[in-house]
């Protein structure tokens, strides 16, 4: 088996980083673009380029008939999906398999047991994986047993519709008393809202840090991990700042993180690059399973920058069938690296997108401690058709201290006209003592501190 | 009676429109919602009162600021 040409079912920025990686191994590749997309990096970067259809992701990027035909007539012997898109879509996975392409990414039914949230974690807690405490599900009218399930999954709890999401239908519990009438009022809302009136308990982690570990699986059970990253800022869901390795961690804690890690690549004989997310409780001083992506993940660079791994040039080695084992041995880290998302934004408005023209795109020369990966040039339009992010900028320092300082002279540097950008809000956290030293949870963002720092109220 | 304009806060385009012409709206109800780089924005009744016009309709574009639909209140 062997990999002359990759087709690559994704856009912007990973697109381009993929294409690096393939030119790295005398690869060729084939781009595809949406009709918003005909002058975009990536097409002109590519070996060869196929127009998958309108603007609109439904019908390109996410098209799965067009993707699979441009396949066929590319030539192509496999796929790389990047990530977001169809990049955990088993079904697309599996069509690309049963074209006979190699698909370069973990099996098809790895891709959609850990898909299922409720079924990945079952796997998890088989793997031997704490996950986070949580009962068994309550449907409207059935409060049998609650309190004593309240004071299994501990306080302070959330009671979540089954069937909610993004925040919706969460109601927080500090008091065993108020429990049953908080069951009660979650399910008739859930009820109301979603159709769907199922509740369930689960504890509440308060000072939370996102915790992940970069794994690369073999797919017969062995594999290795690239140590973990710490990616606690976000905003929306959506993480903004990433950093490896995660700070503040014991030497015994990370130990254990990277350990069970490797107990689930062994577990379900992952394939390739994946990462298992955490939420580590910086109080307790434990960690929990969240979930895991089956796929390359926007944020893999700052390990790279720390390890000196091409994780997507081994994901294609892999495919291939040409990839020399690593041994775990073999896998350090030196310094620390730090990403910021750069996205076209208003931060002061809710983060709400701003698309536009790039009239000027302006970035620091890239060095052995600087990295930029961006899909985008000065002229380019920003569409509102895709995600908001317009690049990633990453820094190696020897030390924390060192990655972030020189992250605030990068983004100093940085010169963008014609879009709002999240650039001030980057260097305000940058330079915030909670996130220098006191380091982030999850709800940093909206905690705001940041703030005070900017306008020296600390 | 005054008539309220609400607008759109990005340029994107419609993805649902939730209410119909002449529907009563109480101060926060879900009009529309529209789509921009990946993100659902809710467009919520500012006023409440009656909706005498929408000027939109499912994947219309929109800039910022245009015109999506009129409250009478």
């Amino acid at each position: 088996m062997s990999i002359a040409k990759v087709f690559i079912a994704n856009r912007g920025e990973i697109a381009c980083r993929i294409i690096r990686s393939c030119r790295a191994l005398d690869i060729k590749t084939v781009a595809v673009f949406s009709e918003a997309d005909a002058d975009a990096l990536h097409v002109s970067e590519a070996s060869h380029s196929l127009e998958i259809g309108p603007a609109p992701v439904a019908k390109s990027y996410l098209n799965q008939d067009a993707l699979l035909m441009a396949l066929r007539v590319s030539g192509a012997d496999a796929v790389h999906p990047g990530y977001g898109f169809l990049a955990e879509n088993a079904g697309f996975a599996a069509a690309v398999e049963n074209m006979g392409r190699i698909w370069i990414g973990p099996q098809p039914q790895t891709i959609e047991a850990m898909g299922d949230k409720e079924r990945a974690r079952e796997i998890a807690r088989a793997a031997g994986i704490p996950v986070v405490p949580g009962s068994r599900r309550f449907s409207p009218g059935d409060t049998a047993g609650l309190a004593a399930t309240g004071e299994e999954v501990g306080y302070p709890l959330l009671v979540k519709a089954a069937a909610g999401g993004g925040g919706i239908g969460m109601r927080l519990v500090d008091d065993p008393e108020n429990l049953q009438a908080q069951v009660e009022t979650t399910q008739s809302l859930a009820e109301r809202s979603f159709g769907d009136g199922t509740v369930y308990l689960e504890r509440f982690i308060a000072h939370a840090r996102h915790i992940e570990v970069q794994v690369f699986g073999f797919g017969d059970g062995r594999g290795v991990h690239y140590f973990d990253r710490d990616c606690s800022v976000q905003r929306r869901f959506q993480k903004v700042v990433e950093e490896a390795p995660a700070p503040g961690l014991a030497a015994e804690t990370r130990a254990s993180l990277c350990a069970a890690a490797l107990a689930l690549v062994a577990h379900v004989n992952y394939r390739g690059a994946g990462t298992v997310e955490f939420i580590y409780d910086r109080q307790a001083e434990v960690f929990y399973f969240l979930e895991m992506n089956t796929r390359i993940q926007v944020e893999h660079a700052v390990t790279e920058m720390i390890t000196g791994a091409d994780l997507v040039a081994a994901q294609i080695e892999l495919a291939a069938g040409n990839l020399v084992l690593p041994e775990q041995g073999d896998i350090s880290t030196d310094g620390h690296a730090i990403e910021c998302r750069i996205y076209a934004e208003r931060p002061e408005k809710k983060f709400l997108p701003s698309p536009g023209e790039l009239k000027r795109f302006d970035f620091p020369e890239e060095s052995a401690g600087l990295r930029i990966d961006t899909g985008l040039r000065q002229g380019d339009r920003i569409t509102p058709y895709y995600d908001p992010m317009i690049a990633k900028v990453i820094t190696r320092g020897q030390n924390r201290k060192d990655a972030i300082a020189h992250m605030v002279q990068a983004l100093d540097e940085i010169e963008i006209e014609g879009v709002s950008t999240n650039l001030e809000f980057l260097g305000q956290v940058l330079r915030d003592r909670v996130f220098c030293e006191d380091l982030a949870t999850t709800r940093y963002v909206d905690e705001g501190s940041y703030r005070l720092e900017a306008s020296g109220v600390s | 009676m005054a008539t309220t304009n609400v607008t759109s806060e990005v340029i994107g385009t419609v993805w649902k429109v939730e209410k119909a012409k002449g529907d009563a709206v109480e101060e926060g109800d879900l009009i529309m919602i529209l789509e921009s780089m990946k993100m659902e924005i809710p467009v919520e009744a500012p006023v409440t009162g009656t909706l005498s016009e929408i000027k939109v309709a499912p994947d219309d574009s929109v800039e910022e600021d245009q015109i999506l639909c009129l409250i009478e209140s």
